[in-house]
């Protein structure tokens, strides 16, 4: 049922001194269109679309036609770099308490540059009451939009576009907040809104839903009758009171009756019997605390049944629970929780979202945007632009913050992104794949060291960053911002771990690549990656002309070393960018060395031979890590081989720069070269029998969950039955687990002596890890 | 006896029958007790005997007699027993059966302050035992199983007898101070739906709070002289009218007590007013939480129990209401006139196999 205006508040008043902070909220306004808000009791929830122009790194091959052969392009970089304004689309949420809602309309109305929106969709139970001061003020047309059709809409947008959008809040386990996976297919779910009453809504598909049921007894019940009982008059105030009280004192209890449990039924004794029940039977006084406590447990046991009996006569096993009552307070996910596990004996979990609070006003601005078909692409959650989860504490008395001068507000901001993604075909069980190795929400120890790491990483970050851009004076100072920036959010993450989903090596690299783009350092390796790429095309026809003189199994060998001598050099792991940085000579050779000798950490390598003695397989999609000597020296002769054994290879390979890994349009330039040089590669390219695909993503890790749908559309075409994930991000960091349909190689140098110390081994252990699914999960 | 967590139920057999022999036989504490029984209407500060409810020409065990129904606050069970023991009930050599929770914990009081031994029996068990026999034995007069014809038509709603002679399957509701929910097969097929700690020790515990008053009566009479709208937040206040999309009637309660949420609303209303909607909400939940147990166990026959539906028409017809508006006329609500004493009637029927 819809939230009713947050009456108690009484006062829409605010200090007028409070500036917005214009380079943190409402950003993008410029281009803004499509406005859609969504005003609650208390919090006013704003959506917009805007364009943001990026810099982005774009390469191009030099016009190498007139001249004769490689040797003469000697001493000429082989492509040339470029920095290009690009425009993507964005989507802006800010959440804001309804006190700021003038200061926040005036704030637009001075920054709205675009004039042609005309209207602004609206939802939500104040979206009446302020209708004419946001026509008079913004000057757009007010088109109320259905309540519970936008929740929904917003619902089935984050749940489909959020990894990690839903968790299961358990108060006492070691991570109160874990995670769920993104399912590849959202429906059905039930979702329980819980404003002022209930409504219990079942969701079929994208435009199917049902109301099937729902209650009067919701928030409105815990507010009106807690104000009632404890003459306290806010909502969040008594909700610190129930935390503190002890409902036992009024609630009588099976023991109060029976003396203690009731064994023949499996009712505890301290089970409540009668919510209130004491406060009929006694003359004694009640404390408000006792009293606010037992009103919510009535309160969110009555729920959590209705909402059990209604799952149980639908037969769903997916319930969501949101709307005030819930929204972010652990007290009460604590309690729906704990009701939803005693109604169900653990067959339905309560799942949470953490974006609950702007569902309505992503789908108000879906409704709006229709024509712009939102729901045809890709979305990804901007790590940058959002404060992440609870950013404002409910906890807070709004008065208090505003005497401290800070607009309390809180943001999430999503890129529309180029590709639409999907799972990759190959993936055993979707359901249950996680791209993640370790969830550093969970373990404590790991995540004090990559917080650490990533800290102590950043001088170099910065650094780097600042020399990409040698001729541009303000770089330093824009790196300086992305170093505030970044080290902000590390340190929301010490405290927050759960702030933006689960936690991981991932999350933390993906975060950097989001900052860095957000102070337009689109790619600080390009030079870098040029540089290498120029050296290692250099020794490629020396690397395959040694290899080939090589006896069957000594190549087999001697390729497999080089693709791992290869996958050393990588400025994203800090021993190593080290070396780099102090020795540009560390040479390939001297790679080879540094390597573990076998048997190697993991050591799959015979089993793996024996597998090359059997017959070519149909088609192998190799996920590609660094440039330069990686990939040139080290994938390139390896693939060759493949090819030569009548095996088709994908290259699937970055859309947008991470780190020095190659990207998809640098890719390109390099296997042109190579074919140029080697004729196995050229006419395997000619042939379409080598194919280089995007991966759909810019992050140094990998998520087989989201992948390019052309990539996929490929992997399906071309009938691949081998897929090989090289380098630490994707092979060790994410995907060490991931189980695949198909044969499989990972393989990976560990470049991190923490890491590889947690894995048994040593700095450069080798992990060579190839599996072949079992009969039963081929059938699968 | 059925001990409840707010009342005792008691079930006491007066055989009418009793020869001049017997008489002369008889103890005079067992004559005392039944004087004291069956001459007074009223015992002590709480104990009521509901006259209106005893069943005469009874036969139990081969005897004629009359069934008489008592109950009192399970506050005044020490006193009870204080009571006990001055009419020396222990000599009498008869077993007393109890069921309820209170048969537990009171226990041992009972063999300490009146030194009596119960027989502890299981409450949903004597609950149904109790609800087939009443309803088996009275035959004649007023019908024990009713209902509300027209439910919904406040106009023609009337009560009408309903034949439970065919009674499986069946969902009993049984409203004391918290609820059960049975489903009932057959005579010794059944099982514990669910229950809800929202019942009548609610309605009244919360009322006692918001208008100070003491007594379910109390409560009650103020429940009937007030409104509820004044409190609740209605579907119409928020949408304007029906919520059509979802086919919401705009009377129907978006948010219990929702209303009070606004300062001016709280200072507004009455006690009279807070009564009937915490009335409401209590019952409304219960029929709620029924229908989803009727549709989830495929049951069409809900008969309501319990003493909260005491002098309670309000509830009853609230519930009829609620199943039969929102189940669209597939769930009937019955109602027994024996409300809250079968499970004492149940316990009574274990008299001669104390095991």
């Amino acid at each position: 049922m819809a939230l009713s205006g947050g009456t108690d508040r009484g006062s829409h008043r605010m200090d007028k001194s409070i500036i917005l902070p214009p380079d943190e909220i409402f950003r993008n306004l410029e281009n803004a269109k499509r406005f859609a808000i969504d005003i609650g009791g208390s919090l006013t929830k704003l959506a917009y679309y805007s364009t943001v122009q990026h810099k982005v790194a774009k390469v191009r091959s030099f016009d190498h036609s007139a001249k004769v052969s490689f040797q003469e392009t000697d001493g000429d970089p082989l492509y040339e770099i470029s920095v290009q304004e690009e425009i993507t689309a964005r989507l802006h949420f800010i959440k804001f308490e309804n006190a700021y809602i003038e200061t926040c309309l005036d704030f637009i109305k001075d920054h709205l540059v675009n004039t042609e929106t005309k209207v602004i969709k609206a939802t939500g139970g104040g979206a009446y009451k302020f209708k004419d001061l946001i026509e008079k003020k913004l000057k757009l047309k007010v088109d109320k939009e259905d309540e519970m059709t936008c929740l929904i809409k917003g619902c089935n947008f984050v749940l489909k576009n959020i990894p990690h959008e839903a968790f299961v809040y358990a108060k006492h386990a070691d991570s109160e907040f874990r995670f769920q996976n993104t399912h590849p297919d959202i429906f059905p779910y039930l979702l329980i809104n819980i404003g002022s009453g209930v409504s219990i809504v079942k969701v079929e598909s994208e435009d199917k839903f049902e109301r099937i049921g729902g209650s009067s007894i919701g928030g409105g019940t815990f507010w009106g009758l807690g104000a009632l009982l404890t003459k306290t008059k806010r909502f969040d105030e008594l909700l610190q009171l129930a935390s503190k009280g002890q409902h036992t004192n009024v609630d009588m209890l099976v023991k109060d009756i029976y003396g203690g449990a009731y064994g023949s039924l499996g009712l505890t004794g301290d089970l409540i019997a009668s919510s209130f029940g004491k406060s009929a039977t006694t003359d004694k006084e009640f404390s408000k605390e006792d009293m606010a406590k037992s009103l919510l447990h009535m309160i969110s046991n009555d729920i959590g049944q209705l909402a059990c009996l209604y799952a149980k006569l639908h037969n769903l096993t997916r319930v969501y629970f949101g709307g005030f009552f819930i929204r972010g307070h652990p007290v009460t996910m604590h309690t729906i929780t704990y009701s939803i596990n005693f109604f169900t004996k653990g067959e339905v979990q309560a799942l949470f979202l953490r974006h609950e609070g702007y569902l309505g006003a992503i789908g108000a601005f879906l409704k709006g945007a229709e024509e712009d078909n939102p729901n045809q692409y890709s979305w990804g959650e901007n790590y940058a632009g959002s404060s992440g989860l609870m950013s404002v504490s409910p906890e807070l008395n709004p008065v208090q913050r505003a005497r401290s001068g800070t607009f309390p507000f809180d943001m999430l901001e999503m890129d529309r992104l180029e590709r639409q993604l999907v799972n990759l075909p190959l993936l055993h069980d979707p359901t249950s794949y996680i791209p993640d190795t370790v969830d550093l929400t969970e373990d404590a120890l790991a995540r004090d060291y990559w917080l650490y790491c990533f800290e102590d990483a950043l001088d170099g970050v910065v650094k780097r960053a600042v020399a990409s851009q040698k001729d541009q004076p303000e770089a330093a100072e824009r790196a300086e911002k992305f170093r505030q920036k970044y080290r902000h959010k590390l340190q929301t993450l010490r405290h927050q771990p759960f702030a933006y989903g689960s936690l991981t090596v991932r999350s933390l690299l993906d975060t950097r690549e989001h900052c860095l783009n957000e102070f337009n350092f689109p790619d600080p390796y390009s030079k870098i990656k040029q540089k290498e790429n120029d050296m290692a095309l250099k020794y490629y026809l020396k690397v395959v002309k040694s290899v080939e003189e090589l006896s069957w199994e000594q190549r087999q060998f001697a390729l497999v070393k080089g693709l791992l001598a290869g996958n050393v050099f990588d400025w994203g792991a800090k021993a190593v960018s080290d070396v780099l940085e102090t020795d540009p000579e560390f040479g390939f050779e001297q790679a080879k060395q540094q390597l573990q000798e076998r048997p190697w950490l993991v050591d799959a390598y015979s089993q793996w031979i024996e597998r090359m003695k059997g017959p070519p397989h149909k088609c192998a999609l190799f996920f590609v890590d660094n440039s330069g000597i990686d990939i040139i020296l080290g994938v390139f002769p390896f693939i060759r081989e493949l090819l030569l054994r009548g095996t088709e290879v994908v290259l699937a390979s970055n859309s947008g720069p991470a780190l020095n890994d190659v990207t998809n349009s640098e890719l390109q330039i390099l296997t042109e070269r190579i074919a140029a040089m080697d004729p196995v590669i050229q006419s395997a390219f000619k042939e379409d029998r080598l194919a280089l695909v995007q991966n759909g993503s810019s992050s140094p890790c990998l998520d087989l969950s989201r992948l390019d749908k052309v990539l996929a559309t490929v992997v399906r075409e071309r009938g691949t039955d081998l897929v090989i994930i090289e380098g630490m991000g994707r092979a060790i960091h994410t995907n060490y687990y991931a189980m695949l349909s198909c044969e499989s190689l990972k393989l990976a140098v560990i470049k991190n002596s923490w890491l590889a110390e947690r894995l048994g081994g040593k700095i450069f252990s080798v992990v060579f890890k190839y599996e072949v699914p079992s009969k039963s999960q081929e059938q699968h | 006896m059925d001990i409840g967590g707010t009342l005792v139920k008691l079930v006491y057999f007066e055989p009418k029958d009793i020869t001049a022999e017997e008489e002369q036989e008889e103890v005079e504490s067992l004559k005392s007790i039944r004087r004291f029984l069956t001459s007074h209407t009223a015992y002590g500060k709480t104990g009521i005997r509901d006259v209106h409810l005893e069943l005469l020409d009874l036969t139990l065990w081969g005897r004629k007699g009359s069934l008489h129904f008592i109950r009192f606050s399970t506050h005044e069970l020490p006193a009870f027993l204080q009571m006990g023991r001055n009419k020396h009930f222990s000599s009498l050599h008869t077993a007393l059966c109890a069921t309820g929770g209170g048969a537990f914990k009171y226990e041992e009081d009972f063999r300490t302050m009146a030194n009596l031994k119960l027989f502890k029996l299981d409450e949903l068990e004597c609950l149904i035992k109790g609800v087939l026999y009443i309803d088996s034995v009275v035959s004649s007069g007023l019908s024990e199983c009713y209902y509300f014809e027209h439910p919904t038509d406040p106009e023609l709603c009337e009560q009408k007898a309903y034949n439970l002679e065919n009674p499986y399957p069946l969902l009993l509701v049984n409203i004391g101070s918290g609820v059960s929910i049975l489903a009932v097969y057959s005579k010794d097929n059944y099982k514990r739906v669910t229950g809800t700690s929202l019942g009548g020790g609610t309605f009244l515990g919360l009322c006692c709070l918001l208008t100070g008053c003491s007594t379910f009566e109390e409560a009650l009479a103020m429940a009937t002289e007030g409104e509820s709208t004044r409190v609740d937040k209605l579907v119409r206040e928020i949408y304007g009218g029906d919520y059509e999309r979802f086919g919401l009637p705009g009377w129907a309660v978006a948010s219990s007590f929702g209303n009070m949420m606004c300062k001016e609303k709280r200072e507004s209303v009455s006690k009279e007013d807070l009564a009937r909607a915490t009335l409401v909400t209590i019952t409304n939940n219960i029929g709620s939480i029924t229908r989803m147990c009727a549709l989830n166990e495929n049951i069409k026959r809900v008969v309501f129990v319990g003493n909260f539906l005491r002098v309670n028409t309000l509830s009853m017809k609230l519930l009829a209401y609620a199943l039969d508006y929102w189940s669209k006329g597939q769930l009937k609500a019955l109602f027994l006139r024996h409300e809250g004493y079968f499970g004492a009637v149940g316990a009574l029927l274990e008299l001669p196999n104390p095991s």
